[in-house]
């Protein structure tokens, strides 16, 4: 009953001037699969989907479905054929209803061209049954949680027709509970007989769901594996070396505190409160790692304590010296190193030098400068310094900063910020958009500024990242801040967190878990190592107080999801 | 997206409000519940408070009378007569009442009630229209014309601000609506005169405007020009080229190309008789009862078609329309070129109904006011009209004010509609969202 297709991309390249994206790219999505493409940032992968779809033409290559060679002028044939996408940036419109997005391209419309959007209502009501999506029809988008959200664009492409789903990067802006939720989505939909094409860098995700992966490197695949394989040898396909995902961390030595906030608040200019009366310190040679999904206060947070925000109230003590009121040049000159959490917008400036990006903060200070002139041959004598010690890939120092790696740039930024004398070391999404053989390097970093005695915040909405590299962690949730907790505290629990529920909320939770949420947890690193993880797998007492309120949508979904699992 | 225009000065870091756009920034607040600010209260206060001393204790003690049946209606009823400083006390309470409501909503945070801001402002106008009136020397004034020669006045507001509803909608800022109106008035004019049609003078303007609007949209869209630019551009352009043929073509033979002569205005019977109402709906000429058609049809049309939710996808977010396979530029395109046609057609309005003849400038910057009443009507058709409407009654007022004779000097009676442009756009509309990708041209990546 349910119409299967073969998906064949036959040495597909896509060229973009002299950079070739995607180099003679092989791959087949067999019915009824989640496929799993497997690349760092940067690697082709989004080119290569976006060639699926229809919004690249090829150079050159060819795409099959069923056997049969197709040609795709734009999305409307791709979905033609039966295939839909899911941007890792929705492509949504946030004013328009749910009935209205999905409506949106395929209308059914009366006599005269009038929208008949009761029966896309229809249609939506039937799908969100099915996969017990609990979606409401008539919400508006800018009024649901971003899970819903992608929830909204899965039933888009399946009011389609969609017998091929390309879900790009799906899971980075979700919450740990959300992802795993996605994941019981993935598996559902196959069993419904619709293909997954899953686009991650993510490896805990693509082993948990995958049937086949291929690994993309620098355009080209180099290479398929099963989801069996371990972490380490998916990432050294991924980035083409050994690679060591365990940070070798020394146990914080903490001496005394020297950073302390207190009751910080900082309004927008819309009057919230988007960080709402906080108080946390670092101790010197501590790490601390704000943990949160993204937009829940951290970017203000960092802003407020580098001096660039307006309306913040609190207090900010460095060394028992108020920053709280200082311009930004003095809050640096106080010795805090600041790595901004959008490096392309806010760290560098891309037509920039190397070098001269390198000494930004510092371009009015001896040796760099004498009176009103610059000393050209310094600045670039610090940056061959800069360039070695920090291993940025690139011939020359006088190169424009726009031209580097995610990586290589985002090197540039910390080898500015940390080659002066720190007091405070703030950085935010330290590693986003970095290759993984760069995230290894920008780690050992920031340990070796802990080690060296700085007070060092990290800011991430990454939970490996946070879990790697935290001695405390802290919890920011809408603006307040849930609890701190420490290290080797278990994913799930932090995951509750995220989504607000207090230190002691989100232990009870987690350790009267569902066997179901158990299993969909258990592909967890077995290397990461966190003394505390054997919390999460206690089935012996479902306690019924697990229905806990934040983890609603999580709770209906699955009970919507059991009747139909089998069909 | 790159870094280079925004970054001024090395090692002085940006103010976040001087960053471009980030997607993340793009993302709904952390705290969701919008707080209740002070604005709307403060603003009816001050106002109810400027109505109780100005309208109230030092109003006119005279009797404002205010006609309303005409000689010609089938059903005559009596004037209204109201003594002018009892109804100015009594309307400024209510006034001061609505004002105390709005403060105790807001200290208890809940929103105000949308009828609030609505009725205030009626209660205003009409004490200040019988202020007017009272202290007049002839205390007398017929609110049928009065109404009448508002809608007639905002004729070509209306037809504006319906061109820039449809262009926003779609994504692209149109500020050349004067140009158009100016456009259409011109072409009306002389293709009138020269077919001795004026039926065809008004579908020229039309093809007019839509010229006038395709430079817009080709250089907007295809060559993604800044399109406030090309706006401002095509009102000096328009605005120099009607004004050099006029004196050069018309001035030379007006018997040939400037007497286009008027539409005529078509009568209903019966229901034309209607107090009030007759003369605004029922005695119009071609282009007022296409006013009201143009109203409703933009309106169906972008909020109950297939046609309008793309147009709206479109100017909302046209990467998402893209992607399901919606043509963003031609829909841009199109929807620019048929908002020049009817801000044509709103343009035909002067040569061809309000007088017979064109002369430099007409428009005389209807087209900047309909741009505000399509802000203030909340870039939908029907808010549109009703802004345009209350421009045409300011408009009319201090016309009709200065003839009855008032002390208020007739210079700050031409004010008026400016000054109802500030208050209405700053205290009373409240936060108005314009199209989120109005003005930003769509380059596939």
């Amino acid at each position: 009953m349910v119409r299967v297709l073969k998906l064949e991309l036959k040495g597909i390249t896509k060229r973009f001037g002299s950079l070739v994206a995607n180099d003679h790219i092989d791959v087949v999505v067999e019915p009824g699969q989640i496929h799993c493409l497997l690349g760092e940032n940067g690697a082709g992968k989004s080119t290569l989907m976006n060639v699926l779809y229809g919004l690249y033409e090829p150079t050159e290559g060819q795409i099959l479905v069923d056997n049969k060679p197709v040609t795709f002028r734009g999305p409307g044939d791709a979905m033609a054929a039966g295939i839909g996408m899911v941007h890792q940036h929705f492509m949504l419109v946030p004013v328009f209803t749910v009935a209205e997005n999905v409506a949106l391209g395929a209308e059914t419309t009366t006599a005269g061209g009038f929208l008949n959007l009761d029966d896309t209502r229809r249609k939506i009501q039937e799908i969100s049954d099915r996969y017990g999506f609990d979606v409401d029809p008539d919400a508006l988008i800018e009024d649901l949680p971003v899970g819903v959200q992608q929830r909204v664009e899965i039933i888009k492409a399946l009011v389609r027709d969609a017998k091929v789903l390309i879900l790009d990067e799906p899971t980075a802006v979700l919450t740990p509970q959300d992802t795993d939720e996605l994941l019981d989505i993935m598996r559902q939909l196959k069993s419904h007989g619709t293909s997954i094409v899953f686009i991650s860098h993510k490896l805990r995700e693509v082993k948990a769901v995958s049937d086949t992966i291929t690994v993309i490197r620098r355009g080209k695949v180099v290479g398929t594996a099963d989801p069996g394989a371990s972490t380490t040898e998916l990432a050294s396909m991924m980035v083409g070396r050994a690679v060591n995902l365990t940070l070798d961390k020394s146990p914080a030595k903490p001496q005394e505190t020297t950073f302390e906030v207190k009751d910080l608040t900082v309004i927008a200019p819309s009057g919230q409160h988007v960080v709402d009366g906080i108080s946390f310190d670092i101790a010197r040679g501590e790490i601390l790692a704000i943990a949160g999904v993204q937009g829940n206060g951290q970017t203000e947070l960092t802003e407020a304590i580098l001096g660039l925000q307006d309306r913040v109230h609190g207090s900010i003590l460095l060394d028992g010296e108020e920053l709280l009121g200082r311009s930004v040049k003095e809050v640096l000159n106080a010795g805090v190193g600041f790595v901004p959490e959008d490096r392309s917008v806010d760290g560098l400036i891309g037509t920039f030098s190397i070098a001269e990006n390198l000494i930004l903060d510092r371009y009015d200070q001896a040796p760099f400068a004498k009176g009103i002139s610059m000393s050209p041959a310094k600045v670039l004598e610090n940056a061959m310094t800069r360039i070695d010690e920090f291993d940025v890939r690139t011939p020359s120092g006088s190169l424009a900063a726009g031209t580097l790696s995610g990586g290589n740039q985002q090197k540039v930024v910390m080898a500015r910020e940390l080659s002066r004398p720190l007091r405070l070391f703030i950085a935010s999404q330290p590693t986003r958009g970095v290759d993984v053989g760069s995230i290894e390097f920008l780690h050992k970093r920031i340990v070796a500024e802990r080690d060296h005695g700085t007070p060092v915040m990290i800011v991430s909405t990454e939970l490996d990242e946070v879990i790697d590299l935290a001695d405390r962690i802290a919890v920011l949730y809408k603006g307040k801040l849930v609890g701190i907790v420490p290290a080797g505290t278990g994913r799930g629990v932090l995951g509750l967190m995220m989504a607000g529920l207090s230190p002691e909320d989100a232990h009870g939770d987690t350790a009267g878990s569902h066997p179901a949420r158990a299993t969909a947890e258990t592909p967890a690193e077995p290397q990461t190592g966190n003394p505390a993880e054997p919390q999460t797998g206690n089935p012996a007492e479902p306690q019924a107080t697990n229905q806990a309120t934040a983890a609603q949508p999580a709770q209906e979904f699955r009970s919507g999801a059991v009747g139909d699992d089998h069909e | 997206m790159s870094t280079t225009a925004t970054s001024p000065v090395p090692g002085k870091p940006l103010k976040p409000q001087q960053r471009p756009p980030h997607p993340d920034r793009n993302r709904k607040p952390a705290v969701s519940a919008k707080p209740v600010t002070w604005k709307l209260p403060v603003t009816l206060l001050v106002l109810a408070v400027v109505a109780f001393i100005v309208f109230g204790l030092l109003g006119p003690h005279g009797t404002a009378k205010f006609g309303i049946s005409s000689g010609g209606d089938f059903f005559q009823l009596p004037a209204i007569e109201v003594p002018a400083y009892l109804a100015g006390i009594v309307l400024s309470v209510i006034m001061l009442g609505l004002a105390g409501y709005a403060m105790v909503l807001k200290t208890k945070n809940v929103r105000p009630p949308r009828w609030l801001p609505v009725v205030f402002t009626v209660l205003f106008v009409v004490s200040f229209l019988i202020w007017v009136v009272g202290g007049a020397r002839t205390p007398s004034i017929s609110l049928a014309g009065l109404i009448a020669g508002s809608v007639t006045l905002a004729v070509p507001i209306v037809f504006g601000s319906l061109s820039g509803v449809l262009c926003e909608r779609a994504g692209v800022v149109n500020i050349a609506i004067e140009g158009q109106l100016l456009g259409g008035a011109f072409t009306a004019a002389i293709v009138a005169s020269l077919t001795d049609n004026p039926y065809l003078g008004l579908l020229a303007a039309a093809v007019a405007g839509a010229l006038v609007s395709m430079v817009l949209a080709v250089f907007s869209i295809k060559y993604v020009v800044n399109q406030i630019i090309v706006g401002v551009v095509l009102n000096v352009l328009i605005s120099g080229l009607t004004g050099f043929l006029f004196s050069t073509v018309m001035q030379a033979n007006k018997e040939m190309f400037n007497s286009p002569g008027r539409l005529p205005i078509i009568e209903i019977p019966v229901l034309s008789s209607i107090p009030v109402l007759g003369p605004i709906l029922f005695k119009q000429s071609v282009v007022g009862y296409l006013m009201y058609v143009a109203v409703i049809v933009v309106w169906i049309g972008l909020f109950k078609t297939k046609w309008g939710l793309r147009v709206r996808a479109v100017g909302e977010h046209p990467q998402a329309a893209d992607t399901l396979g919606i043509k963003v530029n031609a829909t841009r395109f199109w929807n620019v070129t048929l908002g020049g046609a009817v801000a044509g057609i709103g343009g035909s309005f002067f040569t061809l109904v309000a007088i017979d003849s064109f002369t430099k400038e007409i428009s005389g910057g209807r087209g900047f006011i309909a741009l505000a009443a399509m802000i203030l009507g909340r870039w939908n058709p029907i808010g549109a009209f009703f802004a345009a409407l209350l421009f045409g009654f300011a408009d009319n007022l201090q016309s009709i004010v200065t003839i009855i004779g008032t002390p208020v000097p007739s210079q700050f009676m031409a004010m008026l509609p400016y000054l109802v442009t500030v208050f209405a756009v700053a205290g009373l509309v409240g936060r108005s969202r314009p199209p989120a990708a109005d003005g930003i041209p769509y380059v596939k990546g």
